[in-house]
């Protein structure tokens, strides 16, 4: 592998690259699904390739390959310049990284137990006992149970100088049941929805879940949905459960903050953002209770790693201080180019903050959410609750739905409850609430303390053209939002 | 391209190796190339040369799978290999039928050399003219051109074989000028059947005429949609209701709505895998040729598509609508109709608009998901063009808005059939061919900014 590393940025070198990198990535998955008490499928998959990414003539370049042969290193690396080359044709101003990066090193994710070391014998078993605990609960039309591991090994280099190796290991679960009846369907998951919750940390994290003893409460929920009131049509107050204020934090503030988007390279698919540059350090974005940071540190999160795509050291960064916008999320292009359009700023980085991230070794790396955590407050949600006259407890999300400027969203969750006199009394079926992003994150007066505080990863994260999943993780606790409009099923 | 002998060469040799159950390989092979643009420049451009190999083994009815991006012949023995110990593992899968019996497959010619030889400086020409135009306009473009050329296979150890070698083309944009925004997007298998100059014209003039727009109150309102939205609409109703898999569990907008007429009488749908007028794949992921389906006939709903597991479950023949099966996520999916057609009616676009009178006529919409299957409620946002049409004639852009609809419900009130058809990628092996569609009655549940 280092001689086709060596050969590739050699190539390029000669054929003119001011600038290169280049990635080989080798990826191990396994995946098992439980449905309605059969295993549908092991799933098991290698795949590896390298890209080489140039910069001639002031444009970028990129091309990649499965085979893992010197022949095709060298074609890969020409046709990298090639098509440099000729996205120099249409070309307004040349590339500009900023300072050379030269990092060194090697990161793995530390986990207590590998989980491509536990058989498959016992996970089937563990998802069988939690589907069939579901499906002892009378009125569930059908289950499912899934797991996931994936190992990641990847190793990038740089005409630069940069050497950096790297062991990403993630492992998520979920279980969900399904109930229908009279045209009415409803869905409970656990312990998020979409499939499963996930974090790079080990089969540990998979037996903390304890989906055997959740199985039972969630095919209940999902029966009980059928027949609960539907939710009201109100502008009233919402307690958000924590996943749901992480997926909230990811649709809103993860992706707005991105600067690539807001720079205007995305406009065609992902959209743009309203969050300018002209708003960074004085733009109220939220309440002086919201404090969002963008970590690629903290342990667990599937935004950690030791160094993004580009080589850039993983870093923890302000993105919402006290309610005011502070911060973006940049690689090394965009922030050269924050820092040429804005000047020296408390608020603009020197070099990239490190969120440069491929999908694997057939993608470039583009600007994705590393951690985008909510700090944590300071209630317990007892005590929110109890401190709530009149609102709606909704929880899990079910659906999402957000402007390409990351304005006006409408989310659905799985349940809710009614709130009233600082009680959480009847249950409420098809929740949805809406607003628009700075409006509802400046009505937050409440967010719940650290034992509330999960990191939750969301593995679904699409971007770019051609697609890419990033796997994104958002540390939230339950939050209280104010004058939130809220209806049902229309 | 590594062509059918070689395909047939690795994919034989390496079930003839198994000496286990049942062994069925899926090879997915390609070599794509993407333009990007944005801000009037280049920004991305990328090549990727892949193959995917998916072996799925039933010992009895116990199944495993394992997926590999190494085409060596001991990788092939290795992967079946894998997939045989996680079989052995699997408690058994009682409705599992066996992998299917080989039926005759027509090929569908779908290969065009000129796109599977277009090089970068052809697609950096052509976007470069693109940009020149949104230039010329004073307006901003961004978008992708796309060229792939890929290879399919399926082979079993029952006999089945199949090999489809295709091209794709793909362009879209997006022009931004101002305060609007316009939008153009079309794909085909013929690199000279996209006509990106004409694409990107589309969008300059939809961007010019968006400017300033005023805002219109939520509310329910007669719309004409652009073909962009309705394939938003038919690939919705595909995806949560037009596979076997979400009828049987119940959870499909066509349970109890089979053979009744709830759609309106001009709306006809199938689903056609190997129609040339889209981008065809004449088998589906277990080698069972494609047949074409009618999901709608004349507004009444004739029934799923099925592929051998689900088609069992009823006693009849698979329609061959398999996704590939050795990744358990897409099990969940069961069947899908990826090859749809909205049959066109006779209006042209004047016609469409002085038959909506007054109400709002829209682009494509946006970021639409799922909020309650049964009726096929969505909800999402309009994006890049929305105007509001007074006395047939479009008066003047209004700000995006979100609506909340039954998918169902809308097309109960479809009034009049486009007579011009676009083929949109659906990102999912094929396409869809779809014309634009009025309907009565459309809810708005809020507005942006913009």
């Amino acid at each position: 592998m280092d001689e086709l590393i060596a050969r590739a940025l050699n190539v390029v070198q000669l054929r003119g690259a001011s600038y290169a990198d280049v990635r080989v990535v080798e990826t191990t998955r396994q995946s098992l699904l439980v449905r309605n008490g059969t295993v549908q499928g092991i799933g098991q998959s290698e795949d590896v390739g390298f890209g080489v990414r140039v910069v001639v003539d002031g444009a970028w370049g990129f091309a990649s390959s499965h085979r893992m042969e010197l022949e095709e290193a060298e074609r890969v690396a020409d046709l990298a310049v090639r098509i440099a080359r000729a996205s120099a044709l249409v070309k307004r101003e040349d590339v500009d990284l900023g300072p050379p990066v030269v990092q060194r090193g090697t990161y793995r994710t530390p986990v207590e137990i590998d989980p491509f070391t536990v058989s498959l014998e016992a996970k089937l078993e563990l998802l069988l006992r939690a589907d069939a605990e579901m499906r002892r609960v009378r009125g569930v039309t059908s289950t499912e149970a899934e797991m996931v591991f994936i190992r990641q090994r990847k190793t990038f280099a740089s005409t630069e100088g940069s050497w950096i190796t790297q062991e990403i290991l993630e492992s998520g679960c979920g279980i969900e049941a399904t109930a229908v009846r009279d045209g009415e369907v409803q869905r409970r998951s656990y312990p998020n929805s979409v499939g499963r919750h996930q974090q790079t940390r080990g089969y540990e994290f998979i037996l903390e879940q304890d989906l055997v003893a959740h199985a039972p409460r969630i095919a209940e929920e999902a029966v009980a949905l059928l027949s609960a009131d539907p939710c009201p049509d109100a502008v009233t107050t919402v307690i958000l459960g924590g996943s749901q204020v992480a997926l909230q934090i990811h649709e809103s503030c993860g992706h707005a903050i991105e600067l690539d988007r807001v720079f205007g390279t995305e406009a065609a698919y992902a959209g743009t953002s309203f969050l300018t540059p002209d708003r960074l350090g004085r733009f109220r974005y939220g309440s002086e209770v919201v404090n969002i940071v963008a970590d690629a540190t903290i342990p667990g999160g599937l935004g950690t790693f030791g160094w993004d795509d580009e080589g850039v050291p993983a870093q923890r960064v302000d993105i919402v201080r006290e309610g005011i916008f502070v911060g973006y999320l940049t690689d090394r292009q965009t922030a050269r180019r924050l820092w040429r359009l804005l000047g020296p700023s408390p608020y603009v980085p020197v070099e990239s903050n490190g969120a440069a991230r491929a999908m694997s070794w057939n993608r470039i790396p583009l600007i994705r959410m590393t951690n985008i955590n909510l700090l944590p407050g300071t209630w317990r949600l007892e005590d929110l609750i109890a401190d709530t006259d009149e609102g709606i407890f909704m929880d899990t999300n079910r659906s999402w739905s957000i402007d390409d400027r990351r304005l006006n969203f409408q989310f659905g969750c799985e349940i809710a409850w009614e709130i009233k006199r600082g009680k959480r009394t009847r249950l409420l079926r098809n929740p949805i609430y809406t607003g628009i992003t700075p409006e509802f994150w400046r009505s937050c007066d409440a967010v719940c303390g650290e034992e509330h505080w999960v990191l939750w990863g969301t593995p679904n994260c699409g971007k770019g053209e051609p697609g890419q999943i990033a796997h994104t993780g958002h540390g939230a606790s339950p939050a209280r939002f104010r004058n939130v409009r809220v209806f049902g099923k229309r | 391209m590594l062509g059918e002998r070689r395909v047939a060469e690795l994919l034989k040799g390496a079930l003839a190796q198994a000496r286990i159950g049942e062994v069925e390989i899926v090879l997915l092979a390609g070599h794509e190339a993407l333009t990007r643009f944005a801000n009037n420049t280049i920004h991305q451009n990328v090549a990727e040369t892949n193959v995917e190999v998916a072996v799925r083994v039933a010992v009895g009815k116990r199944l495993g799978s394992a997926v590999t991006n190494r085409l060596s012949p001991e990788a092939l023995v290795q992967t079946i290999a894998q997939a045989e110990a996680s079989a052995r593992l699997a408690p058994e899968t009682p409705d599992f039928p066996g992998f299917p019996a080989p039926q005759p497959t027509e090929p569908v010619f779908a290969f065009d050399e000129a796109a599977a030889g277009a090089t970068p400086e052809d697609r950096a020409r052509l976007v470069g003219e693109a940009i020149r135009l949104a230039e010329e306009a004073g307006a901003v473009a961004s978008g992708a051109l796309s060229t792939a050329v890929e290879e399919v296979a399926v082979a079993n150890s029952k006999g089945v074989f199949c090999y489809h070698a295709g091209t794709r083309v793909r362009f879209r944009t997006v022009v931004h000028r101002e305060d609007g925004s316009g939008y153009a997007e079309r794909s085909a298998w013929r690199w000279d059947a996209l006509h990106v100059p004409s694409l990107a014209r589309s969008a300059v003039d939809r961007a010019l005429r968006a400017q300033h727009p005023r805002e219109v109150p939520p509310g329910v309102y007669p719309v004409l949609l652009d073909p962009y939205a309705v394939q938003d609409v038919v690939t919705w109703l595909g995806y949560a209701g037009a596979g076997a898999l979400a009828v049987q569990e119940g959870r499909s907008w066509m349970n109890d709505r089979i053979g009744t007429k709830v759609l309106s009488d001009l709306l006809t749908l199938w689903d056609d895998g190997r129609d040339p007028a889209g981008i065809p794949l004449p088998f589906d992921f277990e080698g069972v040729p494609r047949q074409r389906v009618v999901i709608v006939d004349r507004g009444v709903p004739r029934g799923p598509v099925y592929d051998t597991v689900t088609a069992a479950r009823e006693g009849k023949p698979s329609t061959g609508h398999a996704l590939p099966k050795a990744w358990p996520e897409a099990v969940s999916l069961g069947p899908l109709p990826t090859h749809l057609f909205l049959a066109p009616g006779d209006a042209t676009p004047e016609d469409l608009l002085r038959a909506l009178g007054e109400g709002l006529y829209i682009t494509r919409f946006w970021y639409t998901r799922l909020v309650h299957p049964r009726d096929c409620v969505v909800t999402g946002m309009t994006r890049d063009g929305v105007f509001w049409v007074e006395g047939g004639e479009i008066a003047y852009p209004v700000r995006n808005l979100r609506f909340t609809q039954g998918y169902v419900q809308a097309l109960a009130g479809a009034k009049q059939v486009g007579n011009e058809t676009y083929l949109l990628s659906n990102g999912r092996f094929g396409a869809d061919r779809v014309p634009a569609l009025l309907c009565e009655a459309f809810t708005f549940t809020g507005v942006t900014e913009y």
